[in-house]
């Protein structure tokens, strides 16, 4: 067993990294830039973002590569550094990690859809793309590989997962994207936080859970829903509320205090690894820190 | 009034009966498709379980006896989708099957697009829609295309990474009365607010309608860049669309 599961399975609860867009949003990254570029021109940047992230706790933190995939970086003109920018997006986060702390690597999705799910991407092309990243984030040491922000389970998503696995020896965490619509929570191509679980559980991911989209009170509820639909770990990265405009500017609303004053209830509904997502920072991991763990960092 | 009874198609029968439930919806789709024709529902049956194929040949026939290309588009592909647009909203169906009923629409479409422009038959409005500059993300912006052109509109999409020239352009070039903008960014939501203010500057503000949508977007965010509407969803947009262009229904 990997070190980071074996980490999971002795029962402690994780705390990962906050948010990587909103740290880079403030640290020179043009609105529509391209973030994994950082990776080669700032990587100052991408790995003062890790130690910011280390020092405030975490005993994780995700790769620079959530849009690391050929079909986002050929949108930049980067789609022949797939290799390059994933490999750099760990050995920088690897070049600040403590001992016995992870790095886990980012995949975000494609921005496509499947032509099985009704759009035109097809699946052997993504296959490949997502073994591609893959072995970038292997070659730059990464821990396991975190697959997220993902909206379609059996397709895209169980895809990549059968591509990190068949082209690595790395775990992989795997973690969905849910909206509250009137009849409950859903994935934009409908699976509801059960049935989800199952389907990630049966696609063989080591980690399971759910990222960004909505705020914390929702999040409690997917936890706990997934909690009753698997018995893998659970991993969440939960955004700092649902973002409003102050004076022309975009605020997250919820405070580091607010959000983990919460997280004991997502960890109580089951969450094994907690951390942020948008507009979450290194305070914010200083807050979760400071409460799960009663001020020892 | 009509009842659900009067409804000449078993399968569009139960599905307003299943899916409809906000009572003024059900009343005004009883209405629609109680007076629509026995061969015309059966296209938009074939729309609403997105069968392409069939919608493809229904239309087909239906155009060859001599139904008109726009009774056939409103009483049959439209009124197939205004159907689809309720279930998806209320998440009865998802993205996957919302493509799936958009291809059979368009396969059906396609037929009777050529016969309205030959015969000079205007769309309900054209309709410029894009992401806004910097921002790659158009799922949403794609689903909001297919059920305005579901629902009657012409649609110039500009795709994704717009800038306010290009929306401006688009808008002269085509003599379009309404702008669509998305952004799924936090970041690039400010320039729908630069973009609205370029539109300002080249004197052209008034001569569109502009409305924003995309997950980040709130209608408090929309009316302080100056927008006209916020849709919340790909319905919601359609909704929206019509009443800026001051159709009701």
């Amino acid at each position: 067993m990997s070190a980071f599961l074996d980490r999971i399975a002795r029962g402690d609860v994780l705390i990962s990294d906050g948010a990587t867009g909103t740290y880079l949003q403030q640290n020179g990254l043009e609105p529509g830039g391209c973030p994994e570029e950082f990776n080669s021109d700032h990587p100052e940047v991408i790995r003062g973002m890790a130690e910011a992230y280390f020092s405030a706790g975490s005993d994780m933190v995700e790769t620079n590569s959530f849009g690391g995939s050929r079909y986002m970086l050929a949108k930049y003109g980067h789609g022949e550094r797939v290799e390059e920018l994933n490999r750099l997006a760990g050995e920088l986060a690897r070049s600040v990690a403590p001992e016995g702390s992870f790095v886990l690597g980012s995949i975000g999705p494609t921005g496509e859809i499947l032509a099985e799910k009704g759009g035109t991407a097809d699946s052997d092309e993504m296959y490949g793309v997502f073994q591609e990243q893959a072995r970038g984030l292997a070659a730059g040491g990464v821990d396991a590989v975190c697959i997220e922000t993902m909206s379609d389970v059996t397709g895209e998503l169980s895809l990549a997962i059968r591509a990190v696995k068949d082209s690595t020896d790395l775990p992989v965490v795997a973690t969905l994207c849910f909206d509250r619509g009137p009849r409950g929570l859903f994935t934009m191509m409908g699976d509801t936080p059960q049935s989800a679980a199952e389907a990630l559980t049966e696609a063989g991911a080591d980690v399971v859970g759910s990222n960004c989209g909505i705020a914390i009170g929702d999040m409690i509820d997917v936890i706990g829903a997934m909690r009753q639909a698997t018995d893998r770990p659970i991993l969440t990265h939960v955004n700092a509320g649902i973002p409003r405009i102050e004076a022309g500017e975009i605020v997250y609303p919820d405070s580091p205090d607010f959000m983990a004053e919460q997280m004991e209830r997502v960890v109580a509904a089951g969450a094994n690894v907690i951390g942020g997502c948008c507009g979450t920072g290194p305070e914010h991991v200083r807050a979760f820190v400071s409460r799960l763990r009663g001020g020892a960092a | 009034m009509a009842e659900l009874a009067d409804i000449p198609n078993e399968f569009i029968k139960n599905e307003v009966d299943e899916f409809v439930e906000r009572e003024d919806e059900r009343a005004e789709l009883i209405e629609l498709y109680s007076q629509s024709a026995p061969h015309l529902l059966e296209i938009g049956a074939a729309i609403i379980s997105g069968r392409n194929e069939d919608a493809d040949r229904l239309t087909v026939e239906a155009l060859e006896r001599g139904t008109g290309a726009l009774e056939v588009m409103d009483d049959g592909l439209i009124a197939g989708m205004a159907l689809v647009g309720i279930k998806f909203r209320e998440n009865f169906i998802f993205v996957p099957e919302v493509l799936a009923c958009a291809r059979a629409m368009k396969a059906g479409m396609v037929h009777i697009e050529p016969i309205l422009s030959a015969s000079g038959i205007e769309p309900l409005a054209k309709v410029i829609m894009g992401t806004v500059k910097g921002d790659l993300h158009d799922i949403g912006k794609n689903l909001c295309i297919m059920l305005l052109r579901g629902a009657g509109f012409e649609v110039i999409d500009l795709g994704v990474d717009t800038s306010a020239d290009e929306f401006i352009d688009a808008v002269e070039e085509h003599d379009a009365t309404l702008v669509g903008m998305s952004a799924l960014l936090t970041t690039t939501m400010p320039n729908m607010g630069r973009t609205i203010d370029a539109f300002i500057d080249a004197d052209v503000r008034d001569d569109v309608k502009i409305m924003v949508g995309g997950a980040p977007v709130t209608p408090e965010f929309a009316d302080e860049m100056g927008a006209d509407a916020y849709g919340d969803n790909a319905v919601e947009c359609v909704e929206v669309a019509k009443r800026l262009v001051g159709v009701t229904g």
